[in-house]
């Protein structure tokens, strides 16, 4: 049953195009929706028999790639980690084909968008089931691959094509960096097995890399890498994290995601939002144990994750198109996650992921009802008002928001032990009070994480609720007839936000225990690392380190750091299997180990931004009149030009590359090698050429000569032999 | 099956069949009327594809008798030729085997090919195709010296043909006098060969006298003397660079596939630019072991620059063919570095890139033909909004890009996943440069795709034109099939070559080991 899961949704995009030439669009449809929403039930079968029924397992189906040593099968990886994505995968991208269905209707050629969809599913899943590099490599690129098909739907549109091929090639510069590591991982550890590799780590063992005269401990290890040699686990994991960069568009490597939003509304839920952007949140936790014991390269995870989450809420600010908000905002989101998995809250990042792709789809996929409506108008300038026509998606749009900007009462903590508010309160405040717990352990860039934490969460309440006023509220600025005759949602369209609603509401909630709380132990197992957790940790070498080299917290004032670095964090970080089951939870029931300050910040961080918009955008006869940055001025074009992120890179990379391609043609091609070369050489034979070139009529000089340099080669080889 | 039967000297007939019908075509002009061409040229089509089918049907006949598990060569046969260790002798390894059943394969496809495009002096061109596939598998099978030079030079000849009179139209200045543009090519193409031909031909002889026979097996287990093996090299290296061809001396195959028809373009870049990596194996590694290693840093250098350079280069073309001719060079840049990592995964993957090069871009100029029989152009800006008629080319086009750009799943992924693996192994600085073509290869497969498919038809023909016929499909499909059996499967392939692979190793590492390197 397992690889079903896996290939019913490929067995659906097959499918999808022959059904719809030869039955119909809507049967085309209905199949994909059918083999997804089949694959689906069994992810959830799947998810209580594992992450609940501590079932994992590995089902190797064939050896995919077998050379030597290097061996990677296909195969279908079931941990708890996987089974979480697998429903996470599974569930929005249900919701989504059923969501097309409405979205779509008037588009001539669904059956590949539907085909397209499954395609995708079928890669994500591939992705997250590999028990291998090799295989995880695999879905990634087809994840890559469907994304770049999606991204160009509307084949015809020049801005399409060029986003698809920007998304392409942008993850191919992270690729570069990912298969780098692979083959790092293939030569340190002579395998690109996860268990193997990540046994090696977990135990310490001695390992031999290639042609090395001796191993070393792995912990221990460095090997040679562009003539530097560097520690081995630090290499691997610098390089695999370039790869996740590319995919989860993180700062340096972002600049495809907005761009990305040229494909239709559901795919950007799906992929640029939901599924496929976590893949690099994926890999960091996938390879927690990595991380744990390579802490240079936890320290870039959390410096480009903290400074993408600041950047692109900074960006997000100032976006007039309702779909590029969100993306900044996704972008943002993701930058939480890796901050998280930096200061080794692994648990809390995948939280975050968990409860993000219920909410981040709902915005996208209200976002999309409201761009049906009003004739698929992207400018929030010219809405305005629309929750008189769209009630219902206004207060799914409503939900949505809070959960983002993480509306809660924390402190109702103390009487029912655990955040009482929406998905996003649970697992943003989870990742926040990490990121502080880590900072006075003295980890590296952790208390700049918490601090860009903090400040982004201001700006993500900001332009949350600006769209929300914008595109909702105030007087409508669209022209009469679109006010007039909007379309309305279909309920295709209404009823996967509605589910997606229930998600964004409940699931940190519900989650919450399991991915960070008091059962985060025995519900991860294996799958990643938890600080403490003797049978995921393993010695961490990493965490003695930080520990030993722990520094006085910055914030010095507060008396309960001592208390905090050694007592139980129950929002995150810290757990201890064995401690928490005797000693129990009642102690951590009499209240948070934070200062009060901290877990009230993300709070006050979400009115702030909450109260500057509605200043700004309820008050006032004009919603577009100019803010608190004046327009034209240097801080105002800094960031509508997204920190000039593009064209630095056009300046430095694209223009130059272009013309050394044209350069290297014409004079390297053409001048040098041609010119000393074949050319150079028949203008020296002067004569015989021209006698050649008299004898163009025919190219039988060509057959006569070869002959014979032939026969006179034979011809002396049979002298030569007979000589000796 | 009697052991007579297998005993039948399988590999010659399979190499010579294809000249069988070749004479047969002869046979049918030669009583003919002159007023009958058109019949002539219709009964040499069909020969023609005939011949290549069976002679695909008999190959895969000699597969079942190949033993896959085993090192050494099999089914050989031994003739005496020209005496004193020179003689005819045939066989086959791992390291060839399948490069026999590429060719075999590929040559169908090519005459189905040119069913219609080629007009002109058909009986002639047929010949000249069923010729080169004797040729080319001869280069694949023969175990002497000698008689390998003889097919590996006698092949271009057939090529010149085939470029020089059914090669396109157009010309160009040189030399002070105007010349048809497939000539220039033709000349180019030749003055390469003629320099690397000429060396090969000097150590061929060299080594003749010094081990005093030209067997290849005996030779695989000569040892040259450590000084003389660097010269040997050399000028090896200088015949089989040109035909894979690495930079700088790739110059004439962007000429030489914008020249060529189709078909001709087809079993240049499937077959013939592979005859330069199989000699590297059957002959640089085994028989210089020492030398290889000296020029390895020297061969990755090239390798590296080839796939920097020629994807740079890629880039800025503006015909389609040169652009898939410079993917090519940068494509066999992983297999030049692949081979000469000296490790399992390098020559493995190595050889794998050969095969699934063969199909991609075999493919790829297939996908050129397609739209070039239509429009009687190669400049990418004269298309454009393609997919809006012709929906089927759409997606095989994309498919074999996305093959070309190394997508796991389809077959280039492989070979380059492999010999970048085999490459870190040695030199880091190797597999990150030569990885910066992952990048490369998206970026101007995909502006290809989105120039010719997509965007908008801004020219009025596009729209006249019509999807793939039955024929045209058949071919891809077949390709297709083949490319994503072996991106999904490809370990049974790779069993294959593994035997040779060890075999050369051992050798390798023995060699090396002895030299105290």
């Amino acid at each position: 049953m397992e690889p079903f899961v896996v290939l019913l949704p490929l067995f659906g995009a097959l499918l999808a195009m022959p059904i719809g030439r030869m039955v119909s669009a809507r049967a085309a449809e209905l199949t994909t929706i059918a083999f997804v929403l089949m694959a689906c039930l069994i992810a959830w079968v799947l998810f209580f028999d594992v992450a609940v029924g501590h079932n994992a397992r590995t089902i190797q189906l064939f050896t995919w790639i077998g050379s030597g040593n290097f061996i990677a099968d296909w195969a279908v990886k079931l941990d708890t980690m996987s089974v979480i994505m697998l429903v996470v995968i599974t569930s929005v991208s249900s919701l989504v084909h059923i969501y097309s269905v409405g979205y779509m209707h008037d588009d001539a050629s669904r059956p590949r968008f539907f085909a397209y969809l499954s395609l995708f599913t079928f890669a994500m899943l591939t992705l997250v089931t590999a028990d291998n590099f090799i295989q995880l490599f695999f879905g990634w690129e087809g994840v890559g691959l469907a994304s770049y098909l999606l991204i160009g739907f509307y084949h015809h549109k020049k801005s399409a094509n060029d986003a698809a091929i920007k998304a392409f090639v942008v993850n191919r510069v992270g690729d570069f960096g990912f298969a780098l590591g692979i083959m790092a991982i293939f030569f340190i550890f002579g395998s690109v097995g996860f268990e193997e590799v990540f046994q090696a780590v977990r135990t310490d063992a001695v390992v031999t890399p290639f042609n090395a005269a001796d191993g070393a401990p792995i912990s221990e290890l460095t090997v040679g890498f562009l003539g530097l040699e560097l520690h081995a686990l630090t290499l691997i994991g610098i390089l695999l994290f370039i790869g996740a960069m590319g995919k989860s568009a993180q700062f340096f490597l972002h600049t495809w995601l907005p761009d990305a939003m040229e494909g239709p509304t559901p795919v950007s839920a799906l992929i640029h939002a939901a599924t496929m952007v976590t893949a690099g949140v994926f890999l960091v936790c996938r390879c927690s144990i990595i991380y744990e014991n390579a802490p240079d390269a936890a320290t870039l995870v959390t410096f480009i994750g903290a400074t993408t989450a600041f950047f692109a809420a900074t960006v997000g600010l100032l976006q007039d198109d309702i779909k590029k908000v969100i993306a900044y905002s996704t972008c943002s989101q993701l930058g939480y996650m890796f901050f998280a998995a930096g200061v080794g809250s692994y648990g809390a990042a995948m939280f975050h992921l968990f409860t993000h792709a219920f909410f981040k789809a709902l915005l996208f996929l209200g976002a999309g009802s409201v761009i049906h409506a009003v004739h698929h108008e992207q400018d929030m300038k010219k809405m305005g008002g629309v929750r008189h026509i769209l009630p219902f998606t206004y207060a799914m749009m409503i939900i949505g928001t809070i959960a983002i900007t993480g509306v809660g009462f924390p402190f109702l903590y103390d009487i029912f032990h655990f955040p009482v508010g929406t998905a996003g309160f649970a697992s943003k405040d989870a990742i926040i009070e990490a990121a502080y717990a880590a900072g006075t352990e003295g980890r590296t860039g952790a208390y700049y994480a918490f601090a860009m934490g903090l400040i982004a969460a201001v700006f993500t309440s900001f332009y949350s609720w600006r769209l929300i006023f914008l595109t909702f509220h105030g007087k409508s600025r669209a022209p009469d007839h679109v006010m007039k005759h909007p379309h309305f949602p279909p309920n295709w369209m209404l009823l996967p936000l509605a589910v997606l609603a229930f998600g964004a509401l409940f699931a940190g909630m519900l989650g919450y225990k399991s991915f960070v709380g008091d059962k985060a132990a025995s519900f991860w197992g294996n799958s990643i690392y938890i600080a403490g957790d003797a049978h995921a940790g393993g010695e961490s070498h990493a965490v003695e380190a930080y520990a030993a080299e722990a520094t006085p917290p910055v914030e010095g004032d507060h008396a309960e750091t001592p208390a905090i670095a050694s007592a139980e964090d129950p929002a995150g970080a810290a757990h201890d299997e064995a401690e928490e089951h005797t000693e129990g939870y009642g102690e951590e029931g009499e209240g948070h180990h934070f200062p009060l300050w901290v877990l009230y910040a993300p709070l006050l961080a979400m009115l702030i931004g909450f109260g500057t918009a509605f200043a700004h955008y309820m008050r006032g006869s004009d919603p577009l009149r100019p803010g608190l940055l004046r327009e034209g001025g240097i801080l105002y074009s800094f960031l509508k030009n997204k920190w000039y992120v593009d064209e630095v890179y056009r300046f430095l990379f694209l223009n130059p590359s272009r013309r050394l391609g044209r350069i290297l043609w014409k004079i390297g091609d053409g001048r040098i090698i041609d010119g000393l070369g074949p050319d150079g050489l028949s203008g020296l034979a002067g004569f015989g050429s021209r006698l050649i070139v008299r004898l163009q009529s025919g190219y039988i000089y060509h057959y006569a000569f070869a002959m014979l340099v032939g026969i006179g080669v034979i011809l002396l080889i049979v002298r030569l032999g007979g000589a000796q | 099956m009697t052991e007579s039967f297998i005993d039948q000297p399988w590999l010659s007939f399979t190499t010579f069949l294809p000249i069988l019908g070749a004479l047969f075509i002869v046979l049918r002009r030669l009583l003919s009327r002159g007023d009958e061409t058109a019949l002539v040229d219709n009964a040499a089509r069909w020969v023609a594809l005939l011949t290549t089918v069976v002679t695909f049907v008999v190959s895969l006949i000699v597969y079942v008798f190949y033993d896959t598990s085993v090192e050494g060569f099999q089914l050989v046969e031994e003739i005496a030729w020209l005496g004193s260790g020179i003689s005819y002798k045939m066989g086959v390894d791992g390291a060839s085997i399948l490069f026999v059943l590429l060719t075999t394969f590929i040559m169908p496809i090519c005459i189905l090919a040119s069913w219609q495009s080629v007009t002109k002096r058909v009986a002639d061109y047929m010949i000249a195709f069923l010729v080169l596939e004797t040729l080319m598998i001869g280069v694949f099978c023969a175990l002497d010296l000698v008689l390998f030079y003889v097919f590996f030079e006698a092949s271009l000849i057939p090529m010149f043909l085939i470029i020089g009179i059914w090669g396109s139209e157009g010309e160009r200045t040189f030399m002070g006098a105007i010349v048809k543009n497939r000539i220039y090519a033709t000349f180019k193409f030749f003055l390469y060969t003629l320099l690397g031909s000429l060396l090969m031909l000097i150590a061929l002889v060299w080594m003749y006298m010094e081990a005093g026979t030209t067997d290849v097996v005996a030779l695989q287990t000569y040892d040259f003397p450590i000084g003389a093996q660097n010269w040997l090299w050399i000028a090896f290296f200088a015949s089989f660079a040109v035909k894979m061809p690495m930079w700088p001396v790739h110059t004439w195959l962007p000429d030489a596939h914008v020249q060529a028809p189709t078909a001709g373009s087809v079993v240049l870049a499937a077959i013939l630019l592979k005859m330069g990596g199989y000699g590297f194996v059957r002959f640089s590694l085994p028989m210089f072991p020492v030398a290889s290693d000296f020029f390895a840093p020297f061969v990755f250098t090239l390798s590296v620059i080839a796939i920097v350079y020629t994807s740079l280069v890629a880039f800025a073309q503006e015909d389609m063919k040169k652009l898939i001719a410079y993917s090519s060079v940068a494509h066999m840049g992983f297999v030049t570095m692949g081979l000469f990592t000296g490790t399992e995964q390098g020559i493995e993957g190595a050889l794998f890139q050969m095969l699934s090069h063969g199909f991609i871009s075999g493919a790829l100029f297939l996908c050129v033909g397609v739209v070039y029989d239509r429009l009687h152009t190669r400049q990418i800006a004269a298309y454009g909004g393609l997919v809006k008629h012709m929906k089927w080319y759409a997606f095989f086009f994309l498919f074999f890009t996305m093959g070309n750009v190394g997508l796991p799943g389809v077959s280039g992924f492989v070979g380059e996943m492999l010999t970048l693996v085999g490459a870190y192994k040695v030199s880091t600085w190797t597999a990150a440069v030569a990885a910066l073509g992952l990048i490369f290869s998206a970026a101007y497969g995909l502006r290809l795709y989105r120039e010719v498919v997509f965007g908008t038809v801004h020219n009025e023909q596009v729209l006249t034109m019509p999807d793939l016929g039955r024929r045209e499909w058949g071919m891809l499909a077949v390709l297709a099939f083949m490319a994503l059996w072996l991106g999904v499967n490809p370990t049974p392939t790779l069993d294959v070559f593994s035997p040779a692979v060890d075999s050369v190793l051992g050798r390798y590492d023995a060699a090396l080991a002895a030299a105290g390197r």
